[in-house]
């Protein structure tokens, strides 16, 4: 038992801070990540999850560049690019991603800037691969405590707006006609989705962000048929990959001879991608089973059934 | 500013404009703006697994852009678009982060690779640059007529026996290809804005396919020769100029098109008393 465990487990992982710190981190963001997630999936604004990494990307090196800590201008920037997305993007899904392209474009464009200027002025080298990519384990307990404060300001708004945003996500009709705030709802989820990416992007990095962001939320809308459900199924997912891709990093220092880690964020993403293609396989076997019109545009039904989610698809 | 060595600079940028203006035009009809974005930005772990194995950047770049096209629109087919996009591209860039890892020569072109390089084009570049070009652009011709239909009356396509799913494969295949053709000149990420803003003012501008396609060329030409000035004037990154210009030229399409929504075209223009005189 004792070899397994050790084989299991390299050498010095639960001793070591480092995997204290990137656990700890791991799992606040994958929880915060996850509930956004399921809104963010069934509203269809994935692409707006993954540009909010980026604008606030680009707020944190800004932010370097006038010698201020990282965490306001993430957290800043973030809040802004999304405000101007809900701004210029009407209503409709085409509409919303070209908002969301063009924040998007302004805000890369400001990152090279931002990159160009550092490096000139003689800081990091490595910065251009720090905010593509970013890193757990260099994460520093300080900022443990923000994430986490962060994280609960995010789950807090999305509790608070719950009711109308899950009305206005399943049918926006309905809920105009019944006098819910949609408008209102939209911008405030907005909003708290821009929270939650930065402070993922700053503490996990812009792959992982997104990854953790969409993928257990979407595998979990297609095994799952209630909210709640996809919720903890979404948020279980999530911590679980995240920790067995830090546990996976950590040991393939051991692996070959090379004495290399491989980045935690190819073993979480990997874990993801795997997770969501497998969580796919019920309603594709489903669909192949029932040969039919329908046949090839399935509408996830799993999700479908249980919340009235094709309407979020057709909007 | 038009010295020998900026030749190539000019030459490249056109291309790339041309290019862009023509399948950004698309982009923004379709709402494909997201795989827009994913596959120029997966594809540059394509060039760093290429240097790792010691292989041509093009051909990891070319590999990379097109399973991802591939990848998208197969997932895209049973699950959202959405997110078969969100993971496709972050599965890419996670192997992107596994490759730099695994090397550590890399660093200083990642940077030049993501924004552009542009004033830094050799001879040699032009030639593939150029017939890759032309590929998108007969590409675009040949599905010009499905890519419309599927684009604007889905039903009516669906209706003539056009194939929306293959038409959307063979989309994000060109897609792929500009991508190829442009990440090692312009950068992935200002790729992406040229595809976006000019085509975007262009059809707030004129709803009619053809005129908006000029336009579209014509306002990304503009937009791309300015940065160019400009980033030779400044010494600042070309990115960020095509970043702030596109976006500009789209704002600029919007209150166009706001100001003569208010102001009906029914309405003559007072002449100036003046002239009847």
């Amino acid at each position: 038992m004792h070899q397994l465990l050790r084989a299991v487990f390299g050498p010095g992982f639960f001793a070591s801070p480092q995997v204290h710190v990137a656990v700890s981190i791991g799992a606040v963001v994958a929880v915060v990540s996850a509930v956004t997630g399921v809104f963010t999936v069934m509203r269809g604004q994935s692409f707006a999850g993954h540009a909010l990494g980026d604008v606030s990307a680009a707020g944190g090196s800004g932010a370097l560049l006038l010698g201020l800590t990282p965490l306001p201008g993430f957290v800043g920037a973030g809040i802004a690019g999304a405000g101007v997305m809900d701004m210029i993007g009407v209503q409709r899904l085409r509409g919303r991603d070209l908002a969301t392209g063009i924040v998007l474009g302004v805000a890369i464009g400001c990152s090279a800037l931002f990159l160009y200027l550092g490096t000139t002025s003689g800081s990091t080298t490595g910065a251009t691969q720090q905010i593509l990519f970013g890193s757990i384990f260099t994460t520093t307990p300080g900022t443990v405590a923000a994430v986490a404060v962060l994280g609960v300001v995010a789950l807090a708004s999305i509790a608070a707006i719950a009711r109308p945003l899950l009305l206005s996500t399943l049918s926006p009709d309905i809920a105009a006609a019944r006098g819910a705030p949609v408008r209102l709802a939209g911008l405030l989820f907005m909003l708290a989705l821009a929270v939650s990416v930065a402070l993922s992007a700053l503490a996990i990095g812009a792959i992982l962000s997104t990854a953790l962001l969409i993928g257990p939320a979407a595998a979990a809308l297609r095994v799952t048929k209630t909210l709640p459900r996809a919720l903890v199924t979404a948020c279980l997912t999530g911590v679980a990959a995240t920790w067995l891709g830090i546990l996976l990093a950590y040991d393939s220092y051991y692996w070959g001879s090379g004495h290399q880690i491989l980045p935690v964020s190819f073993f979480v993403v990997a874990i993801i991608f795997a997770t969501y293609l497998v969580a796919g396989l019920p309603a594709a076997r489903a669909a192949r089973r029932r040969p039919g019109p329908g046949r090839g545009v399935t509408h996830e039904p799993a999700a479908a059934a249980g919340m009235g989610a094709r309407c979020s698809r057709a909007s | 500013m038009f010295a020998g060595f900026m030749i190539n600079t000019w030459a490249t940028a056109t291309i790339v404009a041309v290019v862009a203006g023509v399948v950004g035009y698309f982009v923004v009809l379709r709402g494909s703006a997201f795989p827009a974005h994913a596959i120029p930005k997966g594809a540059f772990a394509g060039a760093a697994g290429a240097s790792l194995l010691g292989i041509s950047t093009l051909i990891g770049l070319a590999v990379f852009s097109l399973l991802g096209a591939l990848a998208i629109g197969t997932l895209g087919r049973r699950g959202r678009n959405d997110v078969a996009t969100a993971l496709t591209l972050v599965m890419m860039l996670a192997l992107g982060a596994a490759f730099l890892s695994r090397t550590t020569q890399y660093e200083p072109e990642i940077y030049s690779l993501l924004f552009g390089e542009i004033l830094g084009v050799s001879t040699s570049q032009i030639l593939p640059t150029a017939a890759l070009g032309i590929v998108c652009i007969a590409a675009i011709a040949v599905l010009y007529r499905p890519l419309l239909l599927t684009s604007v009356v889905p039903e009516i396509a669906e209706a003539r026996g056009v194939r929306s799913y293959r038409t959307e494969i063979a989309f994000l295949i060109v897609l792929a290809l500009a991508t190829t053709m442009t990440v090692p000149v312009v950068g992935a990420l200002l790729m992406f804005s040229l595809m976006i803003g000019p085509p975007a003012a262009a059809r707030s501008l004129t709803s009619r396919p053809g005129l908006a396609m000029a336009l579209s060329v014509a306002i990304a030409l503009i937009t791309i020769w300015a940065a160019i000035a400009a980033s030779y004037l400044y010494n600042w990154p070309i990115g960020f100029f095509v970043g702030v210009l596109a976006a500009l030229s789209y704002g600029a399409g919007r209150a166009w098109a706001a100001r003569r929504r208010i102001r009906p075209a029914a309405v003559p223009p007072p002449q100036p008393a003046m002239d009847r005189a």
